[in-house]
């Protein structure tokens, strides 16, 4: 592997670039690299394992046991890749992708303060997922955090929450928080599981194949571990955050009653959604998931995009899990392969033979925990009027609904120019699939109906400094020599 | 919304600011319309233009255009209930150098001769009082004080729900497939199915020239995709909006905080597929004329870039009025990136062309019969 | 708000500021990561209403933990390593951008 710490050691034209290190990228550029190929591995994180194996090669955490077994499985993925010549580069952010007129990419990525363009043959998106938005009133406050931004602190920094703790939402990724940080003794006042009881009847026929899944001895273990030590509230159909300048407490509703938690902490987790920024913005083509009920870039059984030359792997082209996404690194890599000639359909379709059949096997059953954790409708689309949407612009429930309503406003797009809901610097990661849902109420139609947000480069912020110094991409130099 | 009404007075193709304001104002003159948008109002130029309003540096061909709309959007508000986020802070030409100035002085004086009054030349204390931020380098150059910025989806869909509003029948979401002639009427063929009316507008932007060939008068249209970028929030240090003449670069920064930079830098436009694509070794290139203008901007972050899809003709000037060819055919498209400011005063000089037979307000160096009469 | 757990591998420590006091943190720590260990729970205020916000998802997508890192502001502090020596500062909702704040 060739370590990348400065923006001019990159040595374009690769054959294939791909963003983010989880297990789909790192599968995905060992792969491509093995085959022979030049590939750069561009992540933002300082080290290799995406969210889900984050800092597995540098985590403080002794204890194996306190992350649990399946963690430590995202070192063999490192390791796969250290062993190849791929180019990783830690710390540099990929901010724009852009087929360019001959067919292949032109990049944009930052790196150390610096930017660059330079062009690959391929790209492959593992930019992975990011948590579903849980917009209740308060949760801006310091204090609320995402369940798994306080996992990254555990795994990256061995921290957990000092004070009061409580944990809210529903999903597998919820159950083993509270499981990982019980065992690393934070003080975990209360679980309040808002899993809808109804979800169990859509959720229901899908349940043969989840016994028969290997979801089900992880869920049942986790839930024991949880469930065993903790204190669980469920039926929890209405949550709001307490306190003036952090947060000193949460209020419940179960059963028509309310109660307030003290906490000094409260970590939310709706379960995880694709993070489409950089395919959207790409222009990759993208459709609502009525089952993971989330925007999903749309792809082929190859993991192709509708950009010929653009796949997406891993949980950035639809939740899957970890071990999924490696294996769609895997099988998108070998197309990317096959796409610039160095292997027929015929080799392709053999060495991703194994792949597949790991696949099928490794997606069963996720049909029944997609449905059975869907967020109630009061959560995606919150009712409260003062609740704060998009983070950024501060814009609230009620002004949304209301310029959807008085101002026939129709889609998230058009909401920006109203509001500026999406255009602050998360550009919508945050706010959009709530604005989605928002609008869709008001109208009565689905969130498929209202669209989603166009999505600009850079994807993320660059300084203006950093841009006026851009050197010119080698494709232009060539240009003008020619 | 009148629903099923297949047949109108007349029918506008196309629902950007321009198709909304000629529909708006033949609304406010009792005639029934049906406007017609292949996407929704404002999807493309309208909607993610820089939202300059400005006369400062316009073509003395469209002065007067561009006059008639500078007296609506001074009263926007009452027009179409809606302010449009319009703001009057001036526009400032920045000269960059003497012999820049001396053009600006040049090109002042000839307006004066023309009789128009509102560009102004200033000097290098007039420029810093109105633009402190500048470099120290700049010795003056053209204010237009009238002018100004809107919110250009805002405005545009102002005039779409105003139209509405007075009757007019919006139809968005369908594509114009063919215009023939039927009898007396245009029959305009449709993804849902044909309308009908003794008059249409071709104000379909950067597809206007596809409606044109139908019609038999094909135009040199060729689409362009000019670039934008905005940043993160900075505190308040710039009020008007600025423009140079030497290097291409238009400035502004919002009553959030916001800065918008562009120039006209162009991407890649795939008008079939709806989308750009941005080349950043030119937006490299504006961000250091900011650089160079602005020190103060030089830490901002770039939150964001894009580009819309535009129909620029060889002259930069836009195509309208009658048809050379038809009666009952109107043109109103070509703006090469300039047209925003002109919306409301060209529909508002459309209306009245189709409903009077002709306006006070000269369009004279505008018509298409400058392509088709070669 | 966070502190280390019980049984944490033994490693070296950094010294930073933030807004001028002098605070340490485990190498390998992200800015965010480091200010969360620190107790500071606010580090910055937002541009529309002045509220004070602290890091929310600590995987680049809120952009909540925004700090001005020695001199240079809106830096995602959960994506940035922390170093000895570095001077961090509270986000201030607009920033000047030549390292002055309003």
């Amino acid at each position: 592997m060739i370590a990348i710490n400065a923006i001019d050691q990159l040595a374009e034209p690769y054959d294939i670039a791909i963003v983010g290190a989880g297990p789909a990228g790192l599968a995905a550029a060992a792969r491509a690299a093995e085959l022979g190929l030049s590939v750069l591995l561009a992540d933002e994180n300082p080290a290799p394992g995406g969210q889900i194996y984050r800092a597995v090669t540098t985590t403080p955490v002794a204890k194996r046991d306190v992350l649990g077994e399946d963690y430590w499985k995202g070192g063999a993925l490192v390791e796969r890749l250290t062993k190849t010549t791929a180019s990783y580069a830690p710390g540099c952010t990929v901010w724009s992708v852009a087929p360019d007129e001959e067919g292949g990419f032109e990049l944009g990525l930052s790196l150390g303060g610096r930017a660059r363009l330079i062009s690959a043959g391929q790209i492959i998106l593992a930019t992975g997922a990011q948590e579903r938005p849980f917009p209740i009133p308060g949760w801006t406050l310091p204090g609320v955090m995402t369940a798994g931004a306080a996992q990254i602190a555990l795994k990256s920094s061995g921290l957990v929450p000092s004070g009061r703790t409580v944990i809210a939402g529903c999903g597998p990724l919820l159950y083993l928080l509270a499981g990982q940080l019980a065992a690393a003794g934070a003080d975990i006042v209360a679980v309040l599981d808002t899993t809808p009881r109804r979800n169990w009847l859509s959720a229901l026929p899908a349940l043969p194949d989840f016994l028969r899944s290997p979801y089900l001895a992880k869920g049942l273990k986790l839930m024991a571990a949880a469930r065993g030590k903790l204190s669980f509230r469920t039926g929890v159909t209405a949550l709001a955050a307490q306190g003036a300048d952090k947060v000193t407490g949460v209020t419940v509703t179960r059963g028509g009653k309310t109660e307030t938690i003290a906490c000094d902490a409260l970590l939310l987790h709706h379960g995880v959604i694709p993070g489409i920024n950089l395919s959207n913005a790409a222009g990759c083509a993208q459709h609502f998931d009525t089952v993971q009920h989330c925007w999903t870039p749309t792809v082929d059984d190859w993991f192709a995009s509708s950009i010929p030359g653009i796949a997406i792997a891993g949980d950035g082209a639809g939740i899957g899990g970890a071990e999924s996404a490696a294996l769609r690194g895997e099988i998108a890599a070998l197309d990317a392969v096959r796409r610039l000639g160095h292997l027929t359909e015929g080799q392709r379709d053999s060495h991703a033979a194994p792949a597949r059949a790991e696949l099928a096997r490794s997606l069963r059953g996720r049909r029944f925990l997609d449905l059975l954790y869907r967020p109630a409708e009061t959560f995606l689309a919150p009712p409260a009027n003062e609740t704060i949407i998009c983070r950024c612009e501060e814009v609230t429930a009620g002004q949304i609904r209301d310029t959807a309503s008085r101002l026939g406003v129709t889609g998230p797009n058009q909401m920006k120019a109203f509001l500026r809901c999406g255009m602050g610097p998360c550009q919508g990661r945050l706010c959009g699939p709530t604005v989605v849902e928002l609008i869709a109420q008001v109208h009565g139609v689905s969130p498929a109906d209202t669209g989603y947000y166009r999505l600009r480069p850079p994807v993320k912020p660059i300084t203006l400094a950093e841009l006026a110094a851009l050197p010119p991409s080698e494709a232009a130099v060539k240009a003008v020599v020619r | 919304m009148s629903g099923d009404a297949r047949s109108a007075d007349i029918i506008v193709i196309g629902g950007g600011i321009h198709g909304c304001s000629t529909a708006l104002h033949c609304a406010m003159r009792g005639l029934s319309v049906i406007l017609i948008e292949k996407d929704h109002a404002g999807r493309h130029a309208s909607g993610v233009n820089a939202g300059g309003v400005r006369q400062l540096a316009r073509h003395v061909a469209e002065i007067p255009l561009s006059n008639a709309s500078m007296a609506l959007w001074h009263r926007i508000a009452d027009l179409v209930d809606d302010d449009c986020g319009f703001t009057c802070d001036g526009q400032v030409l920045v000269a960059e150098d003497d012999e820049d100035l001396g053009n600006c002085r040049t090109r002042v004086d000839d307006l004066t001769l023309r009789g128009f009054h509102h560009e102004e030349l200033i000097d290098a204390t007039e420029l810093r009082r109105l633009v402190p931020a500048v470099s120290d380098a700049c010795p003056g150059g053209v204010v237009s004080r009238r002018d100004g910025a809107a919110i250009p989806l805002r405005a545009t869909q102002a005039f779409k729900r105003k139209a509405a509003s007075l009757g007019a029948d919006i139809r968005e979401g369908v594509r114009v497939t063919r215009v023939v002639r039927d009898g007396a009427n245009w029959r305009v063929e449709t993804g849902e199915g044909a309308f009908l009316a003794p008059r249409i507008v071709n104000a379909a932007g950067a597809w206007a020239d596809r409606i044109a060939a139908d019609l038999g008068e094909p135009v040199p249209l060729d689409v362009i995709a000019p670039m934008l970028m905005i940043t993160a929030a900075m505190p308040a240090f710039i009020k008007p909006v600025v423009i140079l003449r030497k290097r291409k670069l238009s400035f502004k920064q919002f009553a959030n905080g916001t800065v918008l930079i562009g120039g006209g830098y162009l991407g890649r436009a795939i008008r079939d597929e709806n989308r750009t694509v941005l080349d950043w070794s030119k937006l490299a290139t504006n961000a250091k004329t900011v650089w160079d203008l602005f020190p103060i901007m030089r830490g901002a972050p770039i939150t964001r870039a894009w580009a819309g899809i535009e129909a620029r003709m060889p002259d930069d000037l836009p195509v309208f009025g009658p048809s050379a060819k038809h009666e009952g055919v109107f043109h109103q498209f070509g703006f090469s990136a300039h047209g925003f400011q002109l919306g409301p005063g060209a529909g508002a000089v459309m209306a009245e062309i189709i409903a009077t037979g002709s306006s006070n307000v000269p369009i004279d160096g505008l018509q298409i019969s400058r392509f088709t009469h070669h | 708000m966070f502190r280390p757990i019980a049984d944490i591998k033994p490693g070296p420590s950094l010294g930073f500021t933030f807004d001028g006091s002098p605070m340490t943190a485990r190498a390998g720590d992200t800015v965010a990561a480091a200010l969360l260990a620190n107790g500071i729970q606010a580090c910055r205020q937002t541009p529309v209403s002045g509220a004070a916000r602290g890091p929310y998802c600590m995987m680049g997508v809120c952009f909540d933990c925004l700090v001005v890192i020695d001199g240079v502001g809106n830096r995602q502090g959960c994506l940035v390593p922390l170093r000895e020596g570095m001077r961090i500062e509270t986000q201030a909702g607009r920033r000047h951008p030549d390292g002055g704040q309003s």
